[in-house]
């Protein structure tokens, strides 16, 4: 995948990638109108389908609202890169099949609108716009393979179909 | 092998005798919880499972607590949704928009006990682990799995374990302790970790004491807090729930165990400024900053102590003309309590406004927002930027005695000046 970097902070919490107002909305397409709304209120309008959210450490702290990640697959964000993500944001996001990449120290190397390369199968990162290359640490097993179905749904029903669980 | 009280909770919820720190389990769960705002997208998620019924009706509670009353007509199609859920899946623990903010809910229901796993789609799940449980805050493509399954994976975590000593000062509380703590380490200073909190001051605490600070220990990253059972922890079982439990401890020698010395004999009252909750000043380098709404409640302080130590400093004084306060207690057990002490009576003299048990302002999606430039005191438990309505507004936390000290003089108070 190869999308532009939208560069946000350290502590970036749920309530500033999806307000509390906005929780009683359940549709993707919705929520995604107000994604990172309270970091940037023109973000909504900005996001292209394909793009990347960068963030410093402690991305997703807060609440366990899975209206955020949801939000990010509605405005179609291929995956969002930190230097260190809060916990339950890290499993709904992968849950919901958005590769999350953690990457020391990547707020230094990446700016606001980079083009960014991202090959999961190789583990590599691309700055194309600095020319970097960076390693991108595998997932645990398990987590992996939720991933590659696409999110814990369709994992869930191929385990519960061959009787796993 | 010596383990860790988390280490010992997952070992049973898997059926192994042992597990250590980083292994990852497939654990039962005991108890899961969902609410009216992420309740609705865990039923879609279960539905997409295509699994007909849950795993176990009995275990599940669902209630209403972050939009009571409905405040719009998509807050009450939250409602009705799950409201249907509860009847087609034959759900028992239910309770609809009367009984308060779910962490305060589900212990004094009975609903939690030692050593079980919790699971509910909050994030301050963790609240639960003050009775010894491992509680833990999931979203809701996890929680269609528990639904549909009864199970749920976790890595078990490592511990840290907060040995606090010392008598806390007049005017300090468990708040107080634990905003420290959130100071010193940071944000994400306990980030996959699990919180216990221990030690002399710990013991002498309340249980409600203990939620307090279990209640806080997402705020540093933590995945539980946890308090050991004691005697205090069966005194406040006893009358509330008729599930048998096991008071299960751990062991001090366990190898993921790493342990923190709190002293708070000097403590001053805490005071966590915009726009994190990591950003911890003593009250001395921030008392006298203006401010336009004091918030007594949510599920950090909205219980009848907090309740008492407020109204003990507003009784016979006025809430300032700058300002508005509102006094949301967390559950109908805690407004009936408050009720017959008298208490809301003094609240209500003061000029506070008094609102049934919900999350209020709490979470900035229902009643008692802030506007822009508008500075929010509040008990609560986070002050991210537009937490309580506008992201041009400011929330600063504190204690339910600097809270209602704070209404009095309309602006951030010391209570020791009062
Ligand atoms: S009171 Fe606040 S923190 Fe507690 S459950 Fe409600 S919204 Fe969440």
């Amino acid at each position: 995948m190869k999308g532009k970097a939208w560069k946000f902070g350290n502590d970036i919490d749920t309530d500033l990638i999806l307000p509390g107002r906005y929780l009683v909305l359940r549709c993707e397409s919705d929520l995604a109108q107000h994604l990172m709304e309270g970091a940037d209120p023109e973000f909504p309008k900005k996001v292209k389908k394909g793009d990347i959210i960068v963030g410093g450490k402690n991305f997703g702290c807060g609440s366990s609202r899975e209206h955020a990640p949801i939000a990010m697959k509605g405005a179609g964000i291929s995956a969002v890169v930190a230097e260190s993500f809060a916990r339950i944001f890290y499993r709904n996001a992968i849950n919901l099949g958005i590769p999350l990449i953690e990457i020391k120290d990547i707020s230094k190397h990446v700016s606001q609108g980079d083009e960014l390369e991202i090959d999961m199968e190789k583990g590599i990162l691309k700055n194309l716009t600095t020319g970097e290359e960076f390693t991108i640490k595998g997932l645990p097993g398990f987590m992996r393979n939720i991933l590659d179905k696409g999110g814990l749904i369709p994992y869930l029903k191929e385990e519960i179909a061959k009787g796993e669980l | 092998m010596s383990m860790t009280i988390a280490e010992k909770i997952f070992a049973k919820a898997s059926g192994k005798k042992e597990v250590d720190a980083g292994d990852v389990v497939m654990a039962n769960i005991d108890v899961a919880m969902t609410h009216d705002l992420t309740g609705p997208l865990s039923v879609e998620a279960f539905e997409k499972i295509g699994v007909p019924k849950v795993w176990d009706p009995e275990k599940i509670v669902i209630l209403f607590d972050h939009q009571v009353p409905a405040d719009s007509l998509d807050a009450v199609t939250n409602h009705m949704i799950m409201r249907k859920f509860v009847k087609e899946q034959g759900i028992t623990n239910f309770y609809d928009v009367r009984e308060g903010v779910c962490h305060q809910v589900l212990p004094e229901k009975g609903h939690v006990v030692p050593g079980e796993i919790v699971v509910g789609t909050d994030s301050h799940t963790c609240t639960h682990g003050a009775l010894g449980a491992f509680a833990t805050g999931i979203g809701s493509t996890d929680m269609s799995m528990v639904f549909a399954t009864g199970k749920l994976w976790f890595k078990v975590p490592e511990t840290i374990k907060f040995n606090i000593e010392g008598t806390l000062p007049d005017y300090t509380y468990a708040k107080d302790v634990i905003l420290n703590i959130i100071g010193q380490i940071g944000a994400d200073g306990a980030t996959y970790k699990a919180c216990q909190f221990a030690g002399e001051t710990t013991s002498n605490m309340s249980v409600s004491d203990r939620m307090v600070m279990c209640n806080m220990a997402i705020e540093m990253g933590g995945k539980t807090g946890l308090v050991e059972p004691d005697q205090k922890t069966v005194n406040y079982l006893k009358n509330r729930t008729n599930k048998s439990y096991n008071i299960i401890k751990g062991d001090n020698d366990a190898a993921s165990l790493e342990i923190m010395d709190i002293d708070v004999s000097d403590l001053e009252p805490q005071i966590a400024c915009p726009h994190n909750v990591d950003n911890v000043h003593g009250i001395s380098e921030v008392e006298g900053t203006p401010i336009d709404q004091v918030f007594l409640g949510s599920c950090t302080n909205g219980r009848i102590q907090d309740l008492r130590d407020a109204a003990k400093i507003l009784k016979g004084n006025k809430v300032s003309n700058s300002i508005r306060m509102l006094v949301i207690p967390a559950s109908r057990e805690v407004y009936t309590k408050a009720l017959n002490e008298g208490l809301m009576n003094i609240f209500v003299d003061s000029g506070a406004l008094v609102c049934n048990p919900c999350c209020g302002p709490c979470l900035g999606g229902h009643i008692g927002l802030i506007g822009p430039g508008e500075v929010s005191l509040s008990t609560s438990n986070r002050n991210f930027k537009g937490r309580q309505g506008s992201s041009e507004g400011e929330v600063y936390l504190s204690s339910a005695a600097v809270a209602a000290a704070s209404a009095i003089t309309g602006k951030i108070e010391d209570p020791r000046n009062l």
